[in-house]
């Protein structure tokens, strides 16, 4: 049997069908997998934070290897020891400050609001690691990363991870050779809140030079580079009165 | 009965050579030139389009008959970015690690005109087997030629294959960098994708004098 398919009704009927069925059928899969992302999301969360505190399972010069899914848990716990919340001068601790979704205190804050800032305190070894997430957008589409601080807010280790940066270019800055550079450089220039450029020919291709607030940037990676450099900038002084207070207890 | 008859056979391997989808086609040079700065990207961004276009020509095939030529465009458009996109979505409920590595190159699969093109050029006219064929032929072609470039590019650019320093190191002066070399930056950035490309066309063109076109 030929259906005449150049008939309009036709046409009309074959898109609405097709919409129910493409529409439920992604519903569907949304829905019935959306606890398992969910699970999956705060997991690498919690690998992320540990990650930039140097709580990894790193092995060679190259590899970015996390603590395992079914550890982390339990590692989450026994490094982290703090969780605040930083609300204007209001400070709370949560246990759940982790899950504070970064994108959504950014509107509450352009809404005139007062954000959420979520800090972790970490301890390793007997030292003390604040870990600051944030989030900035690279070429194209958001980046995000979690820096850890010591008390001198000297930089312990860091993660940068993306949403869509050019793979080979942008993408690069998960890359551990990208990300082990910042360790070591200081967020502070003087007194400033300077925070850490990623800066083009500052002739410090192997980063010996470790009170210049910049590293070596990515080839090809211009604005990734440039999002990353402001987005650190911006989320340290968005904690300016909370890492003065550490600074002070030194 | 073989498998493959020459028919299937010539769908397969056509697309690899003489109907190459980027060099004699020119589909899918934006995904050649934007991912192809690193071998391994280069290399996931093949298999992801084999197959995706694989399948997606099966679907289009099988729907052929009852997709009103008006709106075949919309159609196929859907079919490809819901097939994606629920890839997607199981990828990252099951296998969470291999999604992160795939998410970049989600938007990229969608919108690559190879997939398009395969789907109005073939799909449409021909029954599923064949398209199957052809979407495996035309992506492995387009496959082949990314994973050219990125050789060339990572390994000029960046002096390594794959991550690794195949040159020796460019910061301690080791291996070839001890005579002096050095890697060329240029290599890394869309441009000399764009030319690379053009001289695979000019190898392939001058070795087959039959593909030249004329004016």
């Amino acid at each position: 049997m030929a259906v005449n398919t150049d008939k309009n009704s036709y046409t009309v009927i074959f898109a609405a069908v097709m919409v129910v069925i493409v529409g439920s059928l992604l519903a569907f899969f949304a829905s019935s997998l959306s606890e398992k992302i969910k699970e999956n999301e705060r997991l690498e969360k919690q690998q992320n934070i540990l990650y930039a505190m140097g709580v990894n399972e790193n092995e060679d010069e190259g590899s970015v290897n996390f603590v395992s899914t079914d550890r982390v848990a339990g590692e989450f716990q026994k490094y982290i020891t703090e969780q605040l919340v930083i609300e204007g001068d209001q400070i709370t601790k949560d246990d759940n400050a982790y899950l504070i979704d970064l994108k959504k205190q950014e509107t509450v804050a352009k809404a005139g609001k007062t954000r959420k800032l979520p800090l972790f305190i970490g301890e390793k070894d007997g030292s003390k690691y604040y870990i600051i997430p944030m989030r900035g957008k690279g070429l194209w589409d958001a980046i995000w990363g979690f820096v850890a601080l010591d008390n001198n807010l000297v930089v312990q280790g860091v993660y940068f991870d993306h949403k869509g940066e050019t793979p080979g270019l942008g993408a690069n800055i998960k890359q551990r050779y990208f990300m082990d550079d910042f360790t070591g450089e200081s967020i502070l220039d003087g007194t400033e809140y300077a925070g850490i450029a990623v800066a083009k020919g500052n002739n410090d291709p192997t980063n010996e030079i470790k009170d210049d607030n910049e590293v070596d940037a990515l080839a090809g990676a211009t604005i990734t580079g440039n999002g990353l450099s402001a987005m650190i900038k911006e989320s340290v002084n968005l904690y300016k009165s909370y890492l003065e207070s550490i600074r002070a207890k030194n | 009965m073989a498998l493959l008859s020459k028919k299937d056979t010539s769908l397969i391997l056509d697309p690899l050579a003489d109907n190459n989808p980027i060099t004699i086609q020119v589909l899918g040079i934006c995904s050649a030139l934007a991912i192809t700065a690193e071998l391994k990207a280069s290399i996931v961004m093949a298999l992801s389009v084999v197959f995706v276009l694989g399948i997606g020509n099966v679907v289009i095939s099988l729907m052929r008959n009852i997709i009103p030529s008006k709106i075949r465009i919309i159609v196929q458009l859907v079919v490809v970015a819901a097939l994606v996109i629920m890839v997607d979505q199981v990828l990252k409920a099951f296998a969470y690690e291999l999604s992160k590595t795939l998410s970049v190159f989600v938007g990229l699969i969608i919108t690559n005109c190879i997939i398009m093109g395969r789907f109005e050029a073939f799909a449409l006219a021909n029954g599923p087997w064949r398209s199957f064929l052809d979407g495996i032929g035309n992506a492995a072609g387009y496959g082949l030629i990314l994973v050219i470039i990125g050789f060339f590019r990572e390994l000029l650019g960046s002096g390594t294959l794959l991550g690794f320093k195949v040159l020796g190191d460019p910061i301690e002066k080791t291996g070839l960098y001890a005579t002096g070399y050095e890697n060329n930056g240029f290599m890394l950035l869309s441009p000399m994708a764009l030319i690379v490309v053009g001289l695979i066309i000019w190898v392939q063109r001058s070795r087959n004098k039959a593909l030249i076109e004329e004016n």
